[in-house]
C-alpha cells in the first residue's frame, strides 16, 4: 500500500505510529489473552494435583490435626464422611503404623470397587465409569429423537407466529439451573416414574438418565433447529420444483444436508451430560455399582468429585484421585467438543460450498 | 393417498415432541409454584434460617448469592467485553494465529463443565494464589488459602466470561460498518471510534450479556460446592475471606443431606421458587433489552 520512497522519506501513506492507540490495542490484547490463558492455567493446575498418584508411594494415613485444619465445605454438621475418617483415624491408631497401608498402584483405579474412604481405601473408576456411560446414553437417546423432531417441526413445519413463540420458550429450558431439574427429579419425576414402572430402587440410573435428558434437549434443540434452518433454501426449493410435497422434501433433502449440524448437536448434548454434575447428584442414588442394569443406583464420576471432594483432605491420595477424575472429565469434554467443531466447520462448510454451486 | 397419510403422521409426531416438550417446562415451573408460593412471605425472604432449617427465612443464601454475583460480574464483564471488542473490532479478517488461539479458548472455556472449574478454583486460587499470598503475607497462617467469597466469585466469573463474549459480540456485528467507516474518514483514530461510536451502540448487547451472566451464575452450583459456599452460617459475608450461603446450594444440601427432609419440604420449595423467579426474570430483561434494541434499529 505505501510507496517504498528512494530517499527514504516518511510516505505520507504511511500510518503514523500513535502511542495511545498503541497501548490500548495492546492492552485489549493481553486481556484478551486471559481467556488462553485460563484454559492452560486450568490444564496445569487441575493436572497438577494428580502429580503424586503417579509416582509410587505408601497410602498416607490420615492425622487428625490434618483433618481438622483442612477440610473444605462447611464444618458445622459432621456428615457421615467426616465420621467415617475418624473411624479410619481410630482404626489406624488401633493398627499401629504406616506398616498396614498398601502401597497404591496406577493400576488400582482400574478396579471395581470405589471405596476411598475405608480401613483399605480402594480406587476402582471402573464403577464410576459405567454409572456415567449409563446415565449419558439414556440422556442422549431419550433425548434426541425428541430434541430433533421438535427441531425439525420448529424449522420446517410451523407457521412463523407459532415459531416465534416455540423457540424462545424451548430456549427458556435452558436457562434451569440445573439444581432445579434435579430438584424436580428428586422430589416428583422419582416417585412418579416409580409408581409407573414400579422397579426397587427409587433413584436410580433411569431417573438420573431421564432427568439428565431435560438439560441436554435445548442444546440439541437449537444447534439443530440452526443446522436444519440454515441449510440453503434451493435444496428445499429443487426438491419442490421436481414433484415432492413437503415432508419428503423434509425427510429425504432438508434432514440428511442438515446432518453434520445434527451430529454436532448430539456431541455437544453428550459432552454437557458427560459433565453435570447437580442432576446427577441429586437423582441418581449416588451408589458406585458395576451392574448394567438401568434400574440400579449409580454413582457418576463428576457426582462423585462433587460429593467427596467437600470433606476430603488436602494432600490426600482420595484428593488425588479425585482431581484425576476431573482431568479425565476435562480431557473427554474438551475432545468432544474439538470433534464438533471441527467436523461442523469442515464438513458443513465443504458440502455447502461444494454443492451449492 | 399414501403421501398424505405419511405427511400427516410425520407433521403429528415433530408436533407432538415439540408439545411435549413446552408441556414439560409448564410442568415443572406449575409444580414448584404450587409447592412453594405459601412459604413466600416477606418474613420468608428477609429472614435467616432457625429451627435447624425447618423454620424462618433463606436471607443469608439471597444476600450470599448476590454478593457472589456481583463480585463476578465486576470481573467477568470488564473481561468478557474487551476479549470481545478484541475478536470483533480488532481482529483481522485472516484470522492471525494469536485470533485463532482466543476463539479456540473462549469455545473451549464455553464447554469446560462446571464442576471442572470448581477444581481450577480450588487447585489455582486456593491451593497457589491463597496458598501463596498466605505464606508471604502471613507467615504460612491460613488467611486467603481457603474457600472464601472472592475465590468463588472469581471461579463463577471465567465461567460465565463465554455468555458476556458472545453476546457483545453479537451487539458488535449489529453496528452498521458504514458508521465506523464514517468515524474513521473523519479523522477518528481506531479507539476513538470504538470508544464513541462503536460501544455506545452496543451497550445493550452488553447489559444483555452481563444480564445472561448474572441469570448463569446465579443457578450454577457445582462450582462453588468446595470453593466457597456453606449451609448455615452465623452471620451474613462481610469481607471477600467469609464463606456465603447460596440458593442453589442451600437447595442441594436441605433436600439431600438435611437432618429432616420432609418437615422442610415446602422450603424447598420456596427456595427453588426464589431462585428460578431470579433466573427467569433475568433472562426475561435480557429478552426485553435485545427486542427493544432491534425495534429501535428496524426505525
Amino acid at each position: 500500500m505505501s510507496k517504498k520512497s528512494k530517499y527514504n522519506i516518511k510516505n505520507s501513506l504511511d500510518r503514523k505510529f500513535r502511542l495511545g492507540e498503541f497501548l490500548i490495542e495492546n492492552f485489549i490484547k493481553s486481556i484478551s489473552f486471559l481467556s488462553f490463558a485460563v484454559i492452560i492455567l486450568i490444564f496445569i493446575f487441575v493436572f497438577r494435583e494428580t502429580l503424586p498418584i503417579f509416582s509410587p508411594k505408601e497410602l498416607k494415613p490420615v492425622k487428625q490435626e490434618e483433618v481438622e485444619m483442612e477440610t473444605y465445605g462447611d464444618e458445622t454438621t459432621p456428615t457421615e464422611s467426616d465420621l467415617s475418617i475418624q473411624k479410619r483415624n481410630d482404626q489406624a491408631a488401633v493398627n499401629g503404623s504406616t506398616e498396614n497401608q498398601k502401597e497404591f498402584k496406577l493400576a488400582d483405579l482400574a478396579g471395581k470397587d470405589w471405596q476411598p474412604v475405608s480401613s483399605e481405601p480402594k480406587y476402582g473408576l471402573l464403577s464410576l465409569f459405567i454409572g456415567t456411560l449409563k446415565v449419558t446414553l439414556l440422556a442422549v437417546l431419550f433425548a434426541a429423537p425428541i430434541a430433533i423432531s421438535a427441531a425439525l417441526y420448529t424449522a420446517v413445519f410451523a407457521p412463523r407466529k407459532t415459531k416465534e413463540f416455540i423457540k424462545p420458550f424451548i430456549e427458556l429450558l435452558a436457562g434451569f439451573p440445573s439444581v432445579v431439574i434435579g430438584f424436580f427429579a428428586l422430589v416428583t419425576l422419582a416417585t412418579f416414574l416409580q409408581d409407573i414402572l414400579g422397579y426397587q430402587y427409587r433413584l436410580n440410573a433411569f431417573v438420573g438418565g431421564i432427568a439428565l435428558s431435560l438439560a441436554v434437549i435445548p442444546i440439541i434443540y437449537t444447534v439443530a433447529e440452526d443446522a436444519i434452518s440454515s441449510v440453503p433454501k434451493i435444496y428445499t426449493e429443487a426438491s419442490l420444483a421436481l414433484g415432492a410435497n413437503k415432508w419428503q422434501t423434509a425427510i429425504f433433502v432438508v434432514l440428511p444436508a442438515a446432518i453434520p449440524g445434527i451430529f454436532a448437536s448430539l456431541i455437544l448434548g453428550v459432552g454437557r451430560a458427560f459433565g453435570e454434575t447437580m442432576i446427577v447428584l441429586m437423582a441418581t442414588g449416588n451408589a458406585p455399582l458395576v451392574s448394567l442394569g438401568i434400574f440400579d443406583p449409580v454413582r457418576t464420576l463428576s457426582a462423585t468429585i462433587g460429593a467427596e471432594m467437600a470433606e476430603v483432605v488436602f494432600g490426600d491420595t482420595h484428593y488425588n484421585v479425585l482431581f484425576f477424575i476431573g482431568s479425565l472429565l476435562f480431557v473427554i469434554t474438551f475432545v468432544l467438543n474439538a470433534i464438533a467443531e471441527f467436523y461442523v466447520r469442515n464438513k458443513l462448510l465443504k458440502r455447502f460450498k461444494g454443492e451449492a454451486n | 393417498m399414501k403421501n398424505k397419510v405419511i405427511g400427516n403422521i410425520i407433521l403429528l409426531v415433530t408436533g407432538l415432541s415439540t408439545l411435549l416438550i413446552i408441556a414439560v417446562i409448564v410442568y415443572l415451573i406449575s409444580e414448584v409454584v404450587i409447592g412453594g408460593h405459601h412459604y413466600i412471605t416477606w418474613d420468608f425472604l428477609t429472614k435467616a434460617p432457625s429451627d435447624g432449617m425447618t423454620g424462618g427465612g433463606i436471607f443469608p443464601a439471597i444476600i450470599g448469592t448476590f454478593s457472589m454475583v456481583m463480585i463476578m460480574s465486576l470481573m467477568g464483564v470488564p473481561i468478557g467485553t474487551i476479549t470481545a471488542i478484541y475478536l470483533h473490532e480488532y481482529a483481522s479478517k485472516k484470522q492471525s494465529f494469536f485470533t485463532k488461539m482466543i476463539r479456540f479458548a473462549v469455545n473451549t472455556l464455553a464447554g469446560v463443565p462446571a464442576i471442572v472449574f470448581g477444581l481450577f478454583g480450588l487447585g489455582f486460587f486456593i491451593q497457589f494464589i491463597g496458598s501463596g499470598v498466605d505464606k508471604t503475607l502471613y507467615g504460612g497462617q491460613l488467611h486467603w488459602g481457603q474457600p472464601n467469597l472472592l475465590w468463588a466469585s472469581l471461579t463463577m466469573a471465567f465461567l460465565t466470561i463465554p455468555v458476556v463474549i458472545i453476546s457483545v459480540e453479537e451487539a458488535l456485528k449489529n453496528v452498521p460498518d458504514d458508521l465506523r467507516a464514517g468515524s474513521l474518514a473523519l479523522g477518528a483514530t481506531k479507539w476513538q471510534t470504538i470508544r464513541k461510536v462503536v460501544l455506545p451502540q452496543s451497550l445493550s448487547g452488553i447489559m444483555t450479556g452481563t444480564v445472561l451472566a448474572i441469570s448463569r451464575g446465579a443457578g450454577e452450583v457445582a462450582p462453588i460446592l468446595f470453593t466457597g459456599a456453606a449451609y448455615f452460617l452465623p452471620k451474613l459475608p462481610h469481607s471477600l475471606t467469609d464463606q456465603f450461603m447460596n440458593l442453589g446450594y442451600h437447595v442441594y444440601i436441605m433436600s439431600t443431606q438435611s437432618t429432616d427432609v420432609e418437615a422442610t419440604k415446602g422450603i424447598q420449595y420456596a427456595t427453588v421458587l426464589v431462585l428460578l423467579a431470579i433466573t427467569f426474570s433475568l433472562n426475561m430483561i435480557a429478552v426485553v433489552i435485545r427486542y427493544r434494541h432491534r425495534m429501535k434499529l428496524n426505525k
